[in-house]
């Protein structure tokens, strides 16, 4: 059975597939492992911060830090073992256990002062660039036999691909991400909270940890996304991945949740992930257009996502209405 | 009561907000297997008493005990854990989720610490059938009608709690049908020997499902008695703390129907909008109340929308005195004169965290223009004038309104309009959740503002507050008004046939 409220992500893989399809025919190239294996790693550091992003709207909430803890983890990690010569492994687990506190911090005030999310994180995006120039506003380049293996790795896959470690690790932190939120009473703790607060608290749910837990999974998940850009790129850079967190919320929204939280799911992130990256593919394949043809795509994707939502919406208060009139 | 039988005691209870006493040395009692109404006027502390019960408030002083231990819920979820589940008027459930999701959210069935749907699924089918539910538990919450969602909140909250279950008006927002599934659920849930705590405002279900009742006035406790042996007459003054005095009349003495051949001077013909109501005739004279009477849905709300231009109409004309007017914003039927009282009065009536003072300006700053502020002297004394003609309490100009009882902010937005001096004043279900104290008197307003020449136009779903204000009533039915009652023909039994026949001819 398909509920209702499934439909926003079924209608997104829909035109994921459709898309692929059409861009197949023109450049039948395309449909090669290759192409997958480079979208997944291309687009790993933005799916693993996406799934953070999820559970925040998931439960009504927004995270605009993302971007700017991406960039501070990046420009740690790279000064860290440059410079002071910290192992790589050290300086990963430091820096996620930073990220966490950071996002934890972020949780408390919105739960026990009262501050609405936007505001917080707002402020929050502010403090971790801000961190960043701090350490160094240079590139740092990064180079250490540790991360030249980890960048190194991959598994071949039939017809010439290649999974990278980022690739897998997108994927592990996709899978983790959908387990929690469907399986954990964690996940439906934040569903609750996303429908609605207060219904949430008087049923029990405990609020404030879940709250401080999501914003710390968010924060957890884009320090993770900060190392795996870090070993993208080979590098930290502070001025890198600016506004970040809006490709992420486009890639929520584009795959079904719905802004104002409660409903939604973290494949659908995975899929509002393959469409952007799949529209940056086709213009590569392209070569003519130019690349902001992306962001208009996206822009056009939003939007049409939002009326999706509106409607879904009004259907099903109309057929609940009709119901209720029958029933009189 | 034998004391082995006591459930709950609460002695001496007390609390205060900001040095106000909320409730004084009230005394609360609960056997096992007994349903126990709580009632009083607005503003009379069952709110506060039912919130200390369930962990929502502390309390100052006095105690409570549970099976004869003392116990000091801090939270609702500490309640329940002890034994205390709560069903809210609003019903607290999740309409994103599940039913089943819904029942065992929090304490989900888990295998190897993963949620395990199947087992939850199964669970959720055993519990509802006991409340006779046969439907789809994993279907959306939403998708089901609000009498449902209130048996599966009970099924949750006896579930989790298990020996007290407090219900806050029930019942607000059902049928009668669905009035009585609900009540043969409790009744069973007694006889299982579970205690129940109801609030409700409405009387008859009052001795149609409880054993004693317990009364609370300004904090304080008048008493508790066995319903049995109370007559109503002695629960409402028990209620109100004086004798009632005579506040409604059931028919009109002719002389008292104004003058109905003539022309109106406020009039809509062929009014109507498609998919909403199918075009009326509607006219108003001075001094004249035009009840419209209809059931749930049958377009009672969409008539008055369409009357102050909430809904624009795709047909027909409206006129006062003459000449054609367009009525396509509400700002356009202010201009006109008219005012609008709506039903949902805490989202589409009151401005919450404002004043008293700036809440009954408001209508009036919207039809002189934002660029003409109304002074802050001006205003004062407006809000006073009308907090002591209306007998609006607690008498602040400056508490946001939110901190007023239902009946007081009721007041507080009929003086919005009345400041704006309308000629016709529509009113939405005005003592809607309300109590009796102060449903008499809005209906007295009424009756005065029609007096002194007012039209006004009421909707209700109460006939008998109908027959007792209107001169004439509309019915309506499926969208459609189908009959007009004049004069000595408006009455409870004349509107039922208006509703039957209708519904044979259909």
């Amino acid at each position: 059975m398909i509920h209702t409220r499934n439909l926003p992500f079924i209608t997104t893989l829909g035109i994921f597939v459709l898309a692929y399809i059409l861009c197949v025919t023109q450049y039948p190239n395309m449909l090669s492992t290759r192409v997958i294996g480079n979208l997944l790693t291309d687009n790993a550091f933005l799916g693993i911060a996406a799934v953070g992003m999820t559970f925040v709207i998931l439960s009504g909430g927004i995270d605009l830090s993302i971007g700017s803890v991406i960039a501070f983890t990046s420009v740690f990690v790279a000064v860290v073992i440059g410079s002071l010569g910290v192992h790589p492994l050290v300086a990963f687990a430091a820096v996620l256990v930073i990220s966490t506190i950071f996002g934890s911090a972020m949780g408390a005030m919105i739960r026990y002062l009262g501050i609405p999310p936007f505001v917080v994180t707002l402020a929050g995006m502010f403090l971790a660039r801000g961190a960043a120039y701090l350490i160094s506003t240079q590139s740092v380049p990064i180079a250490h036999p540790v991360i030249d293996a980890i960048q190194g790795f991959y598994f071949r896959v039939p017809g010439g691909g290649r999974l990278t470690a980022l690739a897998l690790l997108m994927l592990l932190v996709f899978l983790v991400g959908a387990f929690i939120a469907a399986r954990t009473r964690f996940g439906a703790n934040i569903y609750a909270i996303g429908g609605n607060q207060q219904s949430a608290e008087l049923m029990g749910v405990p609020v404030g940890p879940t709250t401080i837990g999501i914003y710390a999974l968010s924060g957890f998940l884009s320090g993770l996304a900060g190392i795996a850009y870090t070993l993208y790129t080979s590098s930290g850079y502070s001025l890198a991945t600016v506004g970040v967190e809006l490709d992420a919320i486009a890639a929520v929204v584009i795959g079904g949740t719905l802004l104002t939280g409660g409903v939604g799911l973290v494949a659908g992130t995975f899929i509002g992930i393959m469409i952007q990256g799949l529209i940056q593919t086709y213009i590569v394949f392209d070569g003519t257009l130019s690349s902001w043809w992306t962001k208009i795509v996206i822009g056009i994707l939003l939007f049409v996502f939002i009326v999706l939502q509106r409607g879904i919406i009004w259907y099903s208060d109309r057929r609940l209405a009709e119901a209720r009139l029958k029933e009189v | 009561m034998t004391d082995s039988n006591l459930l709950l005691e609460a002695r001496g209870i007390g609390k205060a907000f900001l040095g106000i006493p909320a409730l004084d040395n009230v005394d609360f009692t609960l056997g096992r297997g007994e349903i126990h109404a709580l009632l009083g006027e607005n503003g009379a502390g069952k709110s506060t008493l039912i919130k200390i019960l369930t962990g929502v408030y502390s309390r100052d002083r006095g105690t409570l005990h549970l099976d004869g231990a003392e116990v000091t819920p801090a939270s609702v979820a500490d309640a329940q854990k002890l034994g205390i589940g709560t069903v809210y008027q609003e019903v607290n459930l999740l309409e994103n989720l599940t039913v089943a999701e819904n029942l065992y959210l929090g304490r989900q069935p888990t295998r190897f610490g993963m949620i395990d749907k199947r087992e939850m699924r199964r669970r959720s089918q055993a519990l509802l059938s006991r409340y006779g539910l046969d439907i789809d538990v994993d279907a959306l919450l939403s998708s089901y009608s609000v009498a449902i969602r209130q048996i599966i909140a009970i099924a949750r909250a006896v579930d989790l709690s298990g020996k007290v279950l407090v219900l806050d008006e029930p019942t607000a927002s059902l049928d009668s049908n669905e009035v009585e599934t609900l009540f043969a659920v409790l009744r069973r849930l007694r006889d299982e020997g579970l205690g129940i705590v109801i609030i409700t405002h409405f009387l008859n279900q009052v001795y149609a499902v409880a054993d004693r009742v317990t009364v609370l006035r300004n904090g304080c406790l008048v008493g508790t008695r066995d319903l049995a042996d109370l007559p109503r007459l002695e629960l409402i003054s028990m209620m109100l703390g004086r004798e009632l005095q005579h506040i409604t009349r059931d028919h009109h003495a002719p002389e008292e129907t104004p003058v109905t051949d003539g022309e109106a001077p406020i009039r809509f013909e062929g009014y109507g909008k498609r998919g909403s109501v199918a075009p009326f005739d509607l006219s108003v004279r001075p001094g004249e109340v035009v009840g419209i009477a209809g059931l749930l849905g049958s377009g009672r709300s969409e008539t008055a929308f369409l009357m102050f231009g909430i809904d624009r109409a795709d047909s027909g004309t409206a006129t006062i005195d003459g000449k054609p007017i367009s009525l396509t914003s509400p700002e356009r039927a202010i201009a006109h004169g008219f005012g609008f009282c709506p039903e949902e009065r805490k989202t589409d009536g009151i401005i919450g965290d404002f004043s008293v003072a700036d809440n009954i300006a408001l209508a009036l700053q919207a039809r002189q223009g934002w660029a003409k502020p109304i002074s802050a002297k001006d205003k004062q004394a407006l809000a006073e004038g009308f907090i002591k003609s209306l007998d609006i309490r607690p008498a602040s100009t400056e508490k946001p309104i939110k901190l007023l009882s239902g009946g007081n902010q009721q007041k507080a937005i009929l003086a919005r309009w009345l400041a704006t001096g309308p000629r016709l004043l529509i009113l939405d279900e005005p003592t809607r959740g309300i109590d009796i104290g102060a449903h008499a008197e809005i209906l007295k307003m009424i009756e005065r503002l029609c007096a002194e020449g007012m039209s006004l136009v009421v909707i209700s779903s109460e006939l008998e507050e109908l027959t007792a204000v209107a001169h004439r009533v509309i019915v309506l039915s499926d969208r459609r008004h189908v009959a007009e009652l004049v004069g000595k023909q408006v009455t409870t039994d004349n509107i039922l046939q208006a509703f039957a026949s209708r519904e044979e001819a259909a």
